[in-house]
């Protein structure tokens, strides 16, 4: 092997291996504006460097059955930041960065059908771009937490003013946070995952 | 977002509803297996690469000696998820690899498993 296989191993570093006895996974997505902090939140917490996953999306339209169609419609490639936590010896968690460039992320089913829950990165000098990233989530039922990324020069808005300018529900909580630390970010993920158990708890005592 | 508020930017696309690729070419990643290849799912190998095997199938086999998430294989094979969900498919159907349990993506958020979020909230604070 030369020094060129050495540098480009196909494949994991030893250090990025997960235990054998991993079983269970879960996912989160970080959703939000354009240039909010969701790869930063995703590089500070992951154990890994984080990696990029891509799809091929492809304009559905007449025709879609007819193979010799296929290559001239348009093709776009949506492409998401991910990092990793191994939470112990059976269960991983995995944090995936939407782009916040592309409009079409949410159609690649993969991301948000079946993800445990969101973080939903706000710049508070530009709320109104959260908007379109929290109505996708809605409608496909991810719960999530807000979390608002303290630019510098950025207005502070206490938690409840936020809310109210987010038109948010009272059981979404909103937090505020650095997502180049590690803690800061942690701890939004903390958040959102007792969000998620009261939740769940509070649906089963009322069952 | 309404389906009018898209005019900004990123001219590159017409009318209509895009969807990923895989949906459009059918064919394998219809027939069912691979519905259960989340990008989470953890793949491991079965079996060493055998002699005659497509590259892409022996580089998978290599990289999952340990459990890897379908993502990370996409990531390294630098190949697009539904590529590789394809690729999966084939050596899942020939039980040359094990695809570990994920969260099936019809109990999502309606109803979390309140022992995982157990583990994940005490995973966290260990951090
Ligand atoms: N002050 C401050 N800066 C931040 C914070 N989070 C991210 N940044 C900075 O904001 C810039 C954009 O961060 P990214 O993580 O690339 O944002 P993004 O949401 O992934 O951007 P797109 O993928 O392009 O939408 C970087 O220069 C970060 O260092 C934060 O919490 N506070
Ligand atoms: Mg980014």
């Amino acid at each position: 092997m030369d020094c060129n296989d050495c540098r480009t191993p196909p494949g994991p570093r030893r250090e990025d291996l997960l235990p054998a006895s991993a079983e269970r996974s879960v996912k989160v997505v970080v959703v939000g504006g354009f240039g909010v902090g969701k790869t930063t939140m995703v590089g500070s917490v992951s154990e890994i460097r984080p990696l990029t996953t891509e799809e091929t999306m492809t304009q559905a339209g007449v025709g879609v059955d007819d193979l010799s169609g296929v290559e001239r419609k348009t093709e776009t490639t949506v492409a998401m930041d991910f990092g990793r936590i191994t939470l112990d010896e059976r269960l991983v968690l995995y944090l995936f960065g939407t782009p916040g460039q592309q409009r079409f992320w949410f159609l690649w089913n993969g991301v948000i059908a079946g993800a445990l829950g969101a973080v939903v990165l706000v710049d508070t000098r530009r709320l109104e771009e959260s908007f379109p990233a929290m109505d996708r989530l809605e409608q496909g039922g991810v719960p999530f937490v807000v979390a608002a990324d303290n630019f510098p020069g950025a207005p502070v808005h206490p938690a409840r003013e936020l809310r109210s300018a987010l038109d948010l529900p009272g059981h979404v909580p909103v937090v505020d946070c650095d997502a180049r630390r590690s803690d800061s970010s942690r701890d939004v993920l903390l958040t959102l995952m007792h969000h998620l158990h009261d939740s769940a708890t509070a649906t089963r005592e009322v069952l | 977002m309404s389906g009018d508020g898209r005019a900004a930017g990123e001219g590159d696309w017409e009318e209509g509803t895009p969807v990923p690729l895989y949906i459009v070419t059918g064919g394998r990643t219809e027939a069912g297996e691979e519905r259960v290849l989340d990008l989470v799912t953890l793949i491991v190998a079965r079996s060493e690469p055998q002699p005659g095997m497509r590259p892409e199938h022996v580089s998978i086999l290599r990289m999952c000696t340990g459990p890897l998430s379908v993502a990370e294989l996409s990531a390294y094979l630098d190949l697009p998820f539904s590529a590789v969900q394809v690729l999966l498919a084939d050596l899942v159907g020939d039980c040359l690899v094990e695809a570990r349990q994920t969260r099936a993506a019809h109990t999502a958020a309606a109803d979390p498993d309140v022992e995982i979020l157990k583990a994940l909230i005490d995973g966290l604070q260990r951090l």
